[in-house]
């Protein structure tokens, strides 16, 4: 598996048909993911409607961002085909299209309370607060609600800050972060295509990190090249944006690793010319070889096809061994014959920096068989010692513990 | 006349395969896909009455045969074609035009015989 600063990738590998192993779904029944020894994991939520992010507010409590963006349409037979074998790994629960808040007032560890906190939006996938403002990045638009700490429900319908790319969303997830002095909000705009196959008239304003001002709403590339960026978040130490990257498919199982990143201002990270740097895509014509030269080479490579979709990074209430570093929600491939992902791993830094090897550190997802009981998204790490997962297979919220910890209600009353 | 449509889509086909090699615009790759998958379909009939003319025949046997030989060459070379041009953007070429070109010039062939004599009572 190509995981590491410097993964070695092998040539690019043509074939006739692409290597697809799609897990079908199984139920959890009464078992759980697993976990390492000394952590817990409970479910705090099940029967959502497609869970995604998740975001943890001031007072504790939980946002659930839950959807499916709408599908772009085929364009060749092979679209049709891969769309209908693809469909056979996905939940059939209708999107949700809305905010499900979670609360546990007692602080034991259970969510007893759980209302709808907003509804009627547009496949809402990345969550961000500054202050005392929500901002939702809804597959076609950013939008924000105004937040009183201890509400269940919003105060009335979202205000919209900004328009963003929609137009076929081919990758149609919209990541989202805030800056760390919370004048910017980071939007991941993902690739309108895995490889330009839908025209580079496509692309514009694609496969791109937008910074869009809180307060105007005026927005700007903030980096390029980077195929489909699915998180963003803030590395706490030094302030700078991260990234998790998926990368494109369809040239051999071990080609091209999803990557953790830093993401530099004004950087180009590739897409479509080159991967990893600057090995050339042959598949792309016209080629830009200033371009190439330019691309800057990921920070981690986390494996081919694992799908990464959550960015979370540590505090040390997560424990010693966790304290520094980011957790990533691997929801899975399907471009291999030897599914990869389909677990949450942890990445661990020193200094603002990836160091050494990343650690699974919750797996389980796939079953004995071979199929899939759930798999994970977004990850969020709550500030109280405790990792949050969303699962949009099995519709289900996880809560990882380090065991050790003590129970919310007491740590708040020491602070 | 079941000829015509494999013998009017790969043909097309390898026309757009050229205007994609020349001008590198997708979309004339996508057209490609979709003449091929059309005359891959199209082919499957004549196929199929090409391998009953092999053994329907009371002449010679070697006119229905050779007959048949070059549809399913025809046949066989559009279908991995068209594999070929289910993959993204330039991933496609060049293979992708050196079949439509053979492809094609299949398909003339089955067409000339098909279309004339000692063959036309082959093709329905």
């Amino acid at each position: 598996m190509q995981r590491g600063a410097d993964p070695r990738l092998p040539p690019p590998r043509n074939s006739l048909l692409p290597e697809m192993t799609i897990p079908r779904p199984a139920s959890w029944g009464s078992d759980l993911p697993t976990v390492p020894s000394g952590f817990t994991i409970q479910a705090i939520a099940t029967d959502l409607m497609v869970p995604r992010q998740t975001l943890v507010l001031p007072n504790g409590d939980i946002l659930v961002a839950e959807g499916r963006g709408a599908s772009a349409p085929p364009l060749r037979v092979k679209d049709i085909i891969a769309g209908f074998i693809k469909g056979f790994g996905r939940s059939p629960v209708e999107s949700g299209n809305r905010l499900t808040l979670l609360r546990d007032a007692d602080g034991d560890g259970t969510y007893e309370v759980r209302t709808v906190f907003a509804e009627n939006l547009n496949a809402p996938y990345g969550l961000a607060m500054i202050g005392s403002t929500l901002y939702v990045a809804n597959q076609d638009a950013l939008v924000r609600f105004d937040y009183v700490e201890g509400q269940t429900s919003a105060s009335g319908p979202p205000v919209k800050v900004t328009d963003l790319p929609s137009a076929i969303n081919h990758h149609w997830t919209k990541a989202l972060t805030a800056s760390a002095d919370g004048r910017f909000l980071y939007v991941g705009i993902g690739s309108n295509s895995n490889i330009t196959e839908r025209g580079m008239e496509a692309e514009v304003d694609r496969a791109v990190v937008w910074q869009v001002d809180a307060q105007t709403g005026a927005r700007r590339d903030y980096a390029t090249g980077l195929r489909n960026p699915t998180a963003l978040a803030i590395e706490p130490g030094t302030g700078e944006l991260w990234a998790v990257v998926n990368e494109r498919d369809e040239i051999g199982p071990n080609l091209v690793p999803d990557y953790l990143t830093s993401v530099r201002e004004g950087g180009f990270y590739g897409w479509p010319y080159s991967y990893w740097g600057s090995h050339v895509d042959p598949r792309v014509q016209p080629q830009d070889p200033e371009r190439v030269a330019s691309a800057i080479q990921p920070a981690y490579a986390l494996g081919a096809h694992v799908a990464a979709l959550g960015l979370s990074f540590s505090t040390s209430a997560m424990g010693a061994q966790f304290a520094e570093g980011a957790f990533v929600g691997e929801h899975g491939s399907w471009n291999r014959r030897i599914p990869s992902g389909y677990k949450v791993t942890f990445v661990p830094f020193r200094d603002g920096r990836p160091s050494g090897e990343a650690i699974d550190i919750v797996t389980g997802f796939l079953n004995s068989q071979g199929n899939a009981r759930g798999r994970p998204v977004g990850v969020t790490v709550d500030p109280r010692g405790a990792l949050i997962i969303a699962d949009d297979l099995s519709n289900t919220v996880w809560r990882l513990t380090p065991a050790q910890a003590a129970p919310r209600a007491e740590r708040d009353s020491s602070q | 006349m079941l000829l015509a449509f494999p013998l009017a889509l790969f043909t097309a086909a390898l026309l757009s395969d050229i205007a994609y090699a020349r001008s590198y615009h997708v979309q004339w790759a996508n057209f490609a896909s979709w003449l091929i998958a059309g005359g891959v379909l199209t082919g499957i009939p004549v196929l199929l009455w090409a391998l009953v003319g092999v053994f329907r025949r009371a002449d010679p046997g070697w006119t229905a045969g050779i007959y048949f030989a070059v549809v399913l060459a025809m046949w066989v070379a559009g279908f991995i074609n068209a594999l070929v041009h289910s993959r993204d953007a330039w991933g496609a070429m060049p293979q992708g035009l050196y079949l439509s070109v053979i492809t094609a010039l299949l398909a003339v062939i089955a067409a000339w015989m098909g279309y004339s004599r000692p063959w036309s009572r082959l093709v329905p």
